[in-house]
């Protein structure tokens, strides 16, 4: 028997030709809604063209019909497994144009819970990633994790998941010192001792690096061409976070590491994810120790509404109180781009005002949607099965992606 | 600018920067302004490209975060596209901004960063800006086979199809959009300060001016018609009708 090289035989003879195969709109490991037509010579990936928007729900068009207040919790349902860090652009997008003050309690709240939002985040996608690839149990053990950090979201605003709780000019509610103590004695103990048992199990384990070292490796040039942010850009070895390139709030008084990988692949992005979660834990930790005692919002009457005690008694703040409810506050004219570093990497809030109560145009730069787009030059020559792990590593979250 | 009292994002210092580049983009700038911290520099449409690859590889803005379309109806040409740059280096942004028409399509700029093309797409499926060059201009947001550009301001927010599952066909059929309820829009305009609606009982203030007021002058103008007319010119000697006094002693 003869070998013929030229052409890819099956045991019957026939030859092999390329096939489109489609990938999702309903398939676990697509992460929401994502189609992808997939161009498979054999199992090997020549071409993916994504297509995106089966979430799209015009969000930006409805802010433009609402006021400014009222448009706030629409970003909860962006990206919902990191609502807070989705409200904390906005907030200080809108911020930026009123140029208002915002106390350094509420700086530190915010801090504090967008770091709790970046854990819940990762617990997410660190989970959903190990099992895209075959795992099973750290996903079970990591959502015990998720599942306190919606305790302490409820706790603090009373919502689980869309908290609406960054309000221009602070937060809603200031929180119980109970719950403070309660976060601080979690990122002490349950929270490295649970996530570090889990990692344990995935960081070294040889199937889980098979999966994923090497594979979708991307140089430092791809990944500024191709707009990457967040733990994608730093996986790739630029040591670029936000946070502290173009600090917000209070995260310039915060001491934290910033993680990079070394060979940019999708271990390295889980494992930049892993560490961030360490550091994230440190800036919580020193956000309960430096948080100062004092106001949560701006007491700016023409932005943020008066304490509903103070309203039963003083006819100003009931005027304050129903204006800001009904008419809500005015911007002045102006556009601004505020961009914020999300567990997902830069999200962005370009915000145009023309001076009424309803932005005149509210851009929102999602992370998702630049990582997907290289999503076809990272998979290319590698197997099928591999674009799972690609997409796990890139974190997509369709509500944000679609918008 | 007042004092910066808010807490977002602080990039490197703006200072000196305008110049900078309104100086190297020479008279490919339209409009440059600094405002709310931002640098927004308008640059014309054909050298959109020239002046990006410019500011990519002599300032060091090595990342294009965003696109973004805006419609201003009442302009001539009515979009706006603007470009985020993000200068990893520099720790800066800027934004830059060209106007365009339905009918003016701007260059693309894939061809300085690959990521432009899925931003490009964006901005023309919602806005219906044209971008000459980019070689795969599909909609991207939108349903497949969707009409119409969403973004735009005089498309409704409640768009014009729905569609369901139809039970009796066994496929998702798409209908005209049909609202339970009237949208409901509120215009919180200050009325001093010049709202467009008119308050109920306003338009009674400006009555419509006519050459020859009307009057009646006698019973046979009322339009009432020939009988009534009539009846009308008859002198009559017939008591007012009387008040029915019975109600009144019920009530007592």
């Amino acid at each position: 028997m003869s070998l013929v090289e030229d052409k890819a035989l099956t045991t019957s003879g026939e030859e092999i030709t390329n096939y489109t195969i489609n990938f999702g709109p309903q398939h676990p490991a697509a992460h929401g809604v994502l189609r992808m037509v997939m161009e498979l010579d054999g199992e090997i990936i020549e071409r993916i063209d994504p297509h995106v928007g089966l979430l799209h729900r015009g969000t930006e068009k409805l802010i433009e019909y609402k006021t400014y207040l009222q448009a706030l919790p629409y970003f909860d349902r962006l990206d919902y497994c990191s609502p807070l860090g989705m409200e904390h652009a906005y907030v200080l997008a809108v911020e930026k144009l009123l140029n208002v003050e915002v106390p350094e309690r509420a700086q530190y709240l915010r801090v504090l819970f967008a770091e709790l939002t970046r854990i819940c985040n990762h617990m997410l996608n660190i989970g959903a990633h190990v099992m895209d690839v075959g795992a099973m149990t750290p996903n079970l053990w990591v959502f015990e994790l998720r599942e306190d950090c919606l305790n302490f979201f409820e706790r603090a605003s009373g919502a689980r998941m869309h908290s609406a709780w960054f309000r221009p000019g602070g937060v809603h509610q200031d929180v119980p010192l109970k719950l403070l103590t309660d976060i601080g004695d979690w990122v002490d103990g349950r929270l490295p001792e649970l996530f570090g048992d889990a990692m344990s199990l995935v960081m070294d384990n040889r199937i889980f690096k098979q999966r994923n070292v090497d594979i979708a490796v991307v140089s430092k040039e791809d990944a500024i061409k191709w707009g990457f942010s967040g733990p994608m850009i730093r996986a790739a070895g630029i040591p670029w976070d936000l946070r502290k390139s173009q600090p917000y709030d209070v995260y310039d008084r915060m001491d934290f590491d910033i993680p990079v990988g070394t060979n940019s692949d999708c271990y390295d992005r889980f494992m930049v994810r892993v560490q961030e979660v360490y550091q994230s834990a440190r800036i919580i930790k020193q956000c309960l120790a430096e948080m100062p005692e004092g106001p949560i919002a701006s007491d700016d009457r023409k932005v943020s509404p008066p304490k509903r005690a103070e309203m039963k008694q003083s006819m100003e703040a009931l005027i304050h109180h129903f204006k800001l409810y009904t008419e809500g506050f005015h911007v002045p004219a102006g556009e601004v781009y505020v961009a914020t570093e999300s567990p997902k990497g830069e999200f962005g809030v370009y915000l145009v005002a023309d001076g009424t109560n309803k932005p005149y145009r509210c851009k929102i730069r999602p992370t998702a949607f630049s990582h997907l787009q290289a999503m076809d030059f990272m998979s290319k020559g590698h197997m099928l099965p591999d674009a799972t792990a690609i997409l796990g590593a890139i974190d997509v979250v369709f509500g944000e992606c679609d918008r | 600018m007042s004092k910066v009292l808010h807490s977002a994002p602080r990039f490197a210092s703006n200072e000196g920067v305008l110049d900078t580049l309104t100086g190297a983009l020479g008279d490919m700038v339209v409009e440059a302004r600094e405002a709310n911290g931002e640098i927004i520099i308008e640059v014309k449409r054909d050298q959109i490209e020239h002046a990006l690859r410019m500011l990519r590889d002599d300032h060091d803005y090595q990342q294009l975060m965003e696109m973004a379309g805006v419609d201003y109806p009442s302009r001539a040409e009515r979009f706006e596209v603007v470009y985020m740059l993000l200068s990893l280096t520099k720790n800066h942004r800027v934004m830059v901004k060209v106007i365009a028409a339905e009918d003016t399509p701007v260059p693309t700029v894939t061809t300085l960063w690959p990521v432009a093309g899925w931003l490009e797409r964006e901005v023309f499926d919602m806005y219906g800006v044209m971008f000459d060059g980019n070689t795969d201009l599909r909609r991207i947001l939108t349903d497949y086979g969707f009409e119409g550009h969403p973004f735009r301001k005089d498309f409704p927010l409640t768009g014009y199809t729905e569609l369901r599952y139809s039970e009796e066909e066994k496929r998702v059929v798409y209908e005209p959009v049909e609202l339970a309820q009237d949208f409901r829009t509120f215009d919180f305009t200050s009325p001093w300060e010049g709202a467009d609606y008119v308050l109920p009982g306003d338009e009674k203030a400006e009555a419509p001016e006519v050459d020859k007021p009307k009057t009646t002058e006698s019973a046979k103008q009322t339009g009432a018609g020939k009988k009534t007319d009539d009846e009308a010119a008859d002198e009559t000697d017939a008591d007012p009708p009387a008040m029915d006094d019975k109600d009144k002693e019920d009530g007592e």
